[in-house]
């Protein structure tokens, strides 16, 4: 088993943390030692959200070192080029194509960075960058929150667990109105997945 | 069973099953999670206290009855609580207390940063610090051991990464069924400290120090971990965490027990390595001790005394000193063109019943200034506490002077009062914040007259830390319905009489309470009511703004809503935030109309 290192980055109220939970507890029923950690401060005012998921045979540190994150899952496209430093060199950037403008960009002097920008910053460490359509595939399946359900659905293709361990998950852990859609979502975000690594010509 | 758990679920569960039956707290990052996870389980008294001196008292009343009990707080919470922590720690305990201190280093969501095991030293306290939740799950079960053997509280040191970090728990204890009961034993000698009482138990602190010492040479949970005996890395907390990722084979010893120290094992362990490194967070506090023991140590040369830990930064400064070998140059990354990359700070949100008010204060106080610098002798002080409404010292709100500590808005508007600044002062301070320690405060304005004009933010809950109940909530730690403490009642059970109680989305009606309050030569107080968005889930119909009205003044971004953007020039409303009919701050500041609220 492979140490896996992801690093999810989005802003408050974005389901960055319910991900992260997921992300966590299904490394523990694979088998792996887990540490996970969030970095909130006043998050849920409109900051930014990171949280550090660690898989490996025996984890040490919480956080992730710069340089070592193999998966950058980014809930939202500026907090994503923030946090690109932190990717290993070929690491997968996985980014929703989701803009949050912060305050300090209305009114202020730097504008927000479009996507060729922030393209250009993840490309400075790695060549695997996939933009998701996460919004408009949630909003396809009916449920408009499960944006982070398409992202983790996208990022289980990179990882080499059953789905059962994923959709087992997902099911404990939301209530049972959202369950399907949800799921719907995880499945579609998976296949999105498949598609654009075909393109991309990366294979498992 | 295994479960993979928060630093602060493994400190509640490791409580639970140790037979806690009383616990305590006031809300504070990153402690608040240990109660709110307590209140989950059956069988435990629990309470929101006023503030921490409170819980810590009503742990040790707990104590002194015969149960075990726990008080929680953050770093600066154990300043507030300092006065009990000396005095129990005088008395000791009967039941099992157990002080729970969870630091935050590199300030997310604190004023200031300290390093709480000073405390432990300072107050003749033991005090045990776990590396990860297992960790903190057991040593619960000790803590109490302890506390109760040795007659002492014992300080449980958590950090932020302790506190916020899920690891895998083996959970392998049960509550007892049988738990002592509760009752009194009269005993004065202990519990009353009268100077002829209180020096005989000096002498019972320090006697049980000399005893813990001893105690703790042979604590299971501190570890020798012998590798490559060139390095022996001394450590303990999250620092060990990160030391064991950075310096891969060296010798460790990790200590939990971290007052009184294990003098004979750290000794020991030097003896038997090349050389002694300390990797700890925040102030030298190991280091030290291992210099008192003559053993020749570095620490802080390489690791900075600032902030919070990283593997990073144990690993840089190690490459800095020679420690660690340095890695090899990369080779040349491709250069893209560089981007400035905006900020994106916390802010109150959309629909936030704070808004109106600092919005209010800024144009009337600040006069729409607020530069630093000496102020103009018309321009108003806004002296501010602690809590969400603290996020208006930000642009584009902008509206507040001062933020020092809790409750510290009142008495510090008094102080600039009395000390003649020719410029009128109001103090800000939410209702939480209020409860926590503005009521002292408010009763001194109004025993010395002070001329000042204090505004309470109620939003009706202790929203910066995510909803927790405060007396005037009349919501209990587990959610049921308690007493309420009406904030109006207390106001004008302490003497104030020129009190206004406005609406927080009414603009006007702020407006003219300030006015009025700032004529008057008298202690005056406006409690502007609004709730929190976040914790009743209001939803209003979203406002809309009419394009061909909008003449482009920004008048409307100075509220620094969220749900307010420009496009092409012209403001426009994010329908899937704005708040509309339950807020409309903004139509009432566009001086177009143009911002059209839904019928």
């Amino acid at each position: 088993m492979k140490d896996v290192n992801v690093l999810m980055v989005g802003v408050g109220g974005q389901g960055v943390i319910l991900a992260s939970d997921a992300m966590s507890e299904i490394g523990v029923l694979s088998g792996y030692d887990v540490k996970k950690t969030d970095s909130l401060g006043m998050a849920q005012r409109g900051g930014s959200v990171v949280s550090h998921v660690r898989w490996g045979k025996h984890v040490y540190s919480p956080m992730i070192k710069r340089g070592e994150v193999d998966f950058l899952v980014g809930f939202e496209q500026l907090e994503t080029a923030r946090w690109a430093p932190f990717l290993r060199p070929g690491g997968v950037a996985i980014v929703a194509d989701v803009v949050v403008i912060p305050i300090s960009v209305i009114g202020g002097t730097i504008p927000y960075p479009n996507w060729s920008q922030t393209e250009g910053v993840l490309h400075q460490y790695t060549n695997q960058v996939y933009l998701i359509p996460a919004p408009k595939i949630a909003e396809e399946v009916g449920n408009p929150r499960a944006v982070n359900m398409v992202i983790l659905g996208f990022l289980s293709e990179f990882l080499e667990l059953k789905p059962e361990a994923w959709t087992d998950n997902i099911r404990q852990k939301l209530p049972p109105k959202f369950v399907e859609s949800s799921l719907r979502a995880f499945q579609r975000g998976a296949e999105k997945a498949k598609a654009m690594r075909q393109v991309k010509g990366v294979g498992k | 069973m295994k479960q993979l758990l928060s630093g602060n679920e493994a400190i509640a569960l490791g409580a639970y099953h140790a037979g806690v039956a009383a616990a305590t707290a006031y809300p504070g990052t990153p402690s608040t999670e240990i109660i709110e996870n307590m209140a989950r389980l059956d069988g435990v008294y629990v309470e929101w206290s006023t503030n921490e001196k409170v819980a810590l008292e009503v742990a040790m009343g707990a104590s002194y009855g015969g149960v075990r009990a726990l008080a929680s707080m953050k770093h600066v919470g154990l300043n507030v609580a300092a006065d009990p922590f000396f005095a129990v720690s005088t008395t000791g305990i009967i039941g099992g207390l157990v002080v729970v201190s969870c630091d935050d280093p590199g300030e997310h969501s604190s004023q200031g940063e300290q390093d709480n095991r000073h405390f432990a030293r300072f107050a003749k306290v033991p005090m045990l610090e776990p590396t990860d939740s297992q960790e903190a799950y057991d040593l619960m079960e000790w803590a109490f051991k302890i506390s109760e053997e040795f007659d002492t509280p014992v300080l449980l040191r958590s950090t932020t990464r302790i506190s916020h970090c899920k690891t895998v728990v083996n959970v392998n204890r049960e509550r007892q069924a049988n738990l002592k009961q509760a009752g009194f034993t009269r005993s004065p000698t202990k519990f009353v400290m009268v100077p002829s009482n209180a020096r005989p138990r000096r002498n019972a602190m320090e006697e049980r120090i000399i005893k813990l010492r001893s105690y703790v040479e042979s604590f299971p949970m501190n570890q020798t971990i012998m590798g490559d005996r060139k390095l022996g890395v001394v450590s303990s907390g999250v620092a060990y965490q990160y030391a064991r990722e950075v310096f891969k084979d060296a010798s460790f010893l990790k200590l939990v027990t971290t007052y009184p120290f294990p003098e004979d094992l750290i000794r020991k362990f030097a003896k038997e390595v090349e050389r002694v490194i300390v990797v700890e967070e925040l102030d030298p506090y190991l280091e030290e001790e291992l210099r008192c023991l003559g053993i020749p140590v570095i620490g802080k040369e390489f690791i900075s005394i600032i902030g919070e830990l990283t593997p990073e930064i144990v690993e840089q400064g190690a490459i800095r000193v020679g420690l660690l070998p340095a890695p090899p140059k990369p080779s040349a990354q491709p250069k893209a063109p560089p981007v400035q990359l905006p900020a994106r700070r916390p802010q109150l949100c959309a629909g936030c019943p704070h808004v109106g008010a600092e919005y209010v204060l800024r144009k009337l106080c600040f006069q729409g200034s607020g530069s630093p610098g000496p102020i103009k002798k018309d321009e108003i002080i806004v002296t501010s506490d602690i809590g969400c409404y603290t996020l208006g010292v930000y642009p584009p709100l902008a509206a507040l002077d001062t933020c020092a500590c809790m409750g510290a808005s009142i008495t510090q508007a008094i102080g600039l009062e009395k000390a003649k600044v020719p410029n009128k002062v109001v103090a800000v301070l939410g209702d939480s914040t209020f409860m926590h320690s503005g009521i002292t405060g408010l009763v001194d304005a109004v025993y010395n007259q002070a001329n000042i004009t204090v505004i309470i933010l109620d939003n009706g809950t202790t929203a910066m830390t995510g909803h927790q109940g405060h007396p005037a909530t009349g919501i209990s730690a587990r959610g049921a319905k308690a007493t309420t403490v009406k904030l109006e009642k207390v106001v004008e059970g302490v003497g104030v009489k020129d009190l206004h109680v406005v609406n927080a989305f009414d603009l006007k009606a702020i407006e003219s309470a300030i006015k009025h309050c700032l004529e008057t030569k008298e202690p005056s107080v406006i409690i502007v009511r609004g709730p929190c968005p976040l914790n009743v889930k209001i939803k209003g119909k979203p406002s809309k703004v009419d394009e061909d009205l909008c003449t482009s003044c920004y008048m409307c971004l100075d509220i620094g809503c969220p749900a307010i953007s420009l496009a092409n020039d012209k403001a426009v409303i994010d329908a899937g935030v704005c708040l509309g009919t339950a807020c409309g701050v903004c139509a009432q500041v566009c001086p177009q109309e143009a911002i059209l609220k839904a019928e």
